[in-house]
């Protein structure tokens, strides 16, 4: 290889190995001269890996990114030769999503607060939830209302697409669900009643374990949490067990359940009985969000920034089940929890019982948590104020993105895991670079709290609805 | 009523009478006709004790006849729409109302800037001089008269040091001097024991706010540390803005 012929000119080189985020080495031990830079090591990678398409990759060493060539890498750290460095290597996104500067449009329609926002997996329609009762469709091209859904009774808390983009589902106050017809938008049969008192949270059944999309789990302030099934139109399934309202809830990969509640405890339940797995302690107040690191592939299933669309429930299976295999690699299923005790906790559910990593740091509750979808970084918004990343493997603290003036609500991750936004009670949102660890685009406009936000899986554009009744596009 | 059992005893030995169970419930059957007769016929107070018992017979009864008949019916619980939406997340937590009728108090004062002094004074009385002083005599023949001693309320501060005795005019007695003040807030309606920061103005003139004297419609400054009140920018309000004595 070219690198090992250049060895000999230098005459300073270091001996590296490359390694890959799980830990195993790629290759053995080699040395590289000490102007050797990201590009080179990109190169390498690359034909090690036997890559058909030049893939790009970002190199850390102990956490810190790789930007210079090695031989001031190693003068500013003062790293001794003597040890083998080891170099970890990270796929990134092919694609570039840009950053959203600008609002394309302020679409008023509801009366009363937005209360949740959500894009379609494949990216095309958006669907919001809010105070007035009614979920409303919007039109992407003309950026204006589509559909107004009405039929709940009270507040439509949660909204949720299924990953194959046929279904929209939302929940009340009242503790009913209503499954919607996106086309149409004429609710799909009666309400799902069950749930006695409101909804907090609902998750699809990821499309590579059953297409098409049939079932969903559905948490409440109740306690329990029920899975339905949308052709039979009917609980299948009640899990109870938790004491106190169910926060949220989530379908992970594998086929379990994860639900976080007010008691403190999250739960591991499998799918087909209903009957608890796993209970994971440790939290000291209420349990606010779940992360998964595989959560952004469950929801755009085989949909990806291709904008492929595909006309068979097999088809969509065997692609969704690729990109899950490829997403998630060796190691298991990472959950991340966020809660009022101001930590939060890095588990292993299918390893252990115990928290992996405990994560410190934030001054004021955790509000949300999210995997980025690369399962890379793990962000968290705060009512202190601050976002926070953190490694998305190991747990450890990697910045704070401080800016906002009042507690952030909401975040939401750009598709190629570079940008992130965030949507906070100041009516500002802020879009951050993950790269240079500092805010990218600050996006004023609304009137007043933001409560929802989402950024599209094809990144094209931004969508946020909060108090001020109006729903806002941005566009980059 | 009956000393010792002698009458269960004899009921005992001997039984009742042969019409003894026709009897009392003819008469308890009568009683109903009697009831009624007696409340129509009587009069004066007594009428209307016997009216107000009935009345609250009736209206006992006709309650827990409706309460009956509510189980009966099985209403699903229809609950209203309310207004202020909030997401899920934000749900079962109380900090929306009263950071925001703080924050709506702060940003009225910050409207009103300009009339920051122009707090609702009721229709204030001015004070006569001699109901404020009060004259002392002093000297040898008690013929002076130059001195005052104030008869109100007042705030000296922490620093404070009388003049020499000789030559102070104004008295404030250490009795009516005082250091927290009483504050209920309007909204909240709670009452809170503040320290005085200081007599911003009295209404009856510069003098009275220059000696510090406290009468109805003076604005005072107190410390609203302990409330615990943030400005927008993060700082933590200590001196509020003058409020009133209302008495």
């Amino acid at each position: 290889m070219e690198v090992e012929t250049e060895q000999g000119e230098t005459g300073k080189s270091v001996m590296c190995v490359l390694t890959d985020p799980e830990g195993t080495t790629l290759g053995g031990t080699m040395y590289l001269p000490q102007n050797v830079g990201p590009v080179q090591l990109q190169q390498i990678v690359n034909t090690l890996l036997k890559n058909e398409e030049k893939l790009p990759y970002a190199f850390y060493i102990s956490n810190q990114e790789l930007l210079v060539p090695l031989g001031n890498y190693l003068e500013k750290n003062k790293v001794s030769m003597e040890k083998t460095l080891s170099i970890v290597y990270q796929p990134q996104a092919v694609f570039r999503i840009r950053p959203v500067n600008r609002c394309s449009a302020t679409i008023a329609g509801h009366t009363e607060a937005v209360l949740s926002v959500a894009f379609s997996p494949d990216g095309r329609q958006l669907a919001s939830g809010s105070g007035d009762t009614t979920v409303r469709l919007w039109d992407l091209n003309t950026q204006t209302p589509m559909f107004t859904c009405t039929g709940h009774k009270n507040w439509v808390l949660c909204i949720a697409w299924s990953p194959d983009g046929k279904h929209l589902v939302s929940g009340s106050k009242s503790g009913e669900l209503q499954c919607w017809d996106a086309q149409t938008g004429k609710p799909a049969g009666n309400p799902l009643t069950g749930h006695k008192k409101w909804i907090t949270g609902i998750s699809w059944e990821p499309v590579h374990l059953n297409a098409p999309c049939r079932r969903f789990v559905s948490a409440s302030k109740d306690g329990d949490a029920r899975i339905w099934d949308i052709s039979l139109k009917k609980c299948v399934i009640c899990l109870s067990g938790h004491t106190l309202a169910v926060t949220c809830v989530k379908w992970g990969g594998d086929g379990v359940i994860y639900t976080g509640s007010q008691d403190c405890t999250i739960k591991v339940w499998e799918t087909s009985q209903g009957k608890l797995i796993r209970e994971l302690k440790g939290h000291g107040h209420w349990v606010n969000s779940l992360a998964l690191s595989t959560e952004y592939v469950l929801r755009t299933g085989a949909f990806d920034h291709t904008g492929k669309q595909y006309s068979s429930p097999e088809e969509m299976k065997k692609v969704a089940l690729e990109r899950y295999n490829k997403m998630k690699g060796n190691a298991p299923e990472r959950l991340v929890s966020g809660s009022d005790d101001f930590t939060m906790f890095l588990w292993e559910p299918a390893v252990s019982k115990h928290h992996k990593v405990r994560m410190t740091g934030h001054q004021q509750l955790v509000n949300h948590v999210y995997f980025s979808p690369d399962g890379q970084w793990v962000a968290s918004a705060s009512f202190d104020k601050s976002v926070k990343l953190w490694n998305g493997t190991t747990g450890e603290f990697v910045a704070a993105f401080r800016g906002h003036v009042g507690p952030v609500y909401q975040i939401s991750w750009s598709a190629d895991s570079r940008l992130l936004l965030s949507g906070s009670k100041d009516s500002t949102l802020k879009v951050w670079d993950i790269r240079t660890k500092k805010l990218k685009q600050d996006l004023p406009g609304h009137a007043d709290e933001v409560f929802a936000v989402d950024w599209s899986p094809d990144g094209e554009k931004v969508a946020s609805g909060g108090k001020d009744r109006v729903l806002k596009l941005w566009m980059g | 009523m009956p000393q010792g059992d002698y009458i269960e005893l004899h009921r005992k030995r001997h039984g009742y009478r042969h019409d003894f169970f026709e009897k009392k419930r003819k008469k308890e059957a009568r009683q109903v006709h009697e009831r009624s007769a007696k409340a129509q016929k009587a009069l004066g107070i007594k009428g209307k004790m016997i009216a107000k018992k009935n009345y609250a017979e009736k209206a006992l009864m006709k309650k827990t006849l409706a309460m009956h008949e509510e189980l009966s019916t099985r209403r699903k619980v229809d609950d209203e729409v309310q207004d202020g939406a909030i997401p899920a997340y934000l749900m079962d937590r109380e900090n929306t109302t009263r950071a925001k009728v703080l924050s709506n108090t702060i940003k009225q004062k910050r409207k009103e800037k300009a009339g920051k002094w122009e707090v609702p004074i009721p229709k204030v009385r001015p004070v006569a001089e001699d109901e404020m002083f009060k004259v002392i005599r002093s000297g040898k023949r008690k013929t002076k008269q130059w001195k005052r001693m104030v008869t109100k309320c007042t705030f000296v501060g922490p620093g404070f040091t009388r003049k020499p005795p000789k030559y102070e005019r104004f008295i404030r007695p250490s009795g009516l001097r005082f250091t927290k003040a009483h504050v209920t807030h309007p909204e909240l309606k709670c009452t809170f024991n503040l320290d005085i920061i200081g007599v911003k103005k009295n209404p009856n003139g510069p003098m009275y706010t220059s000696l510090g004297v406290m009468t109805k419609g003076t604005i005072i400054e107190v410390n609203v540390s302990e409330l615990g009140l943030v400005t927008p920018a993060g700082k933590v309000v200590w001196g509020k803005d003058p409020l009133t004595i209302q008495a």
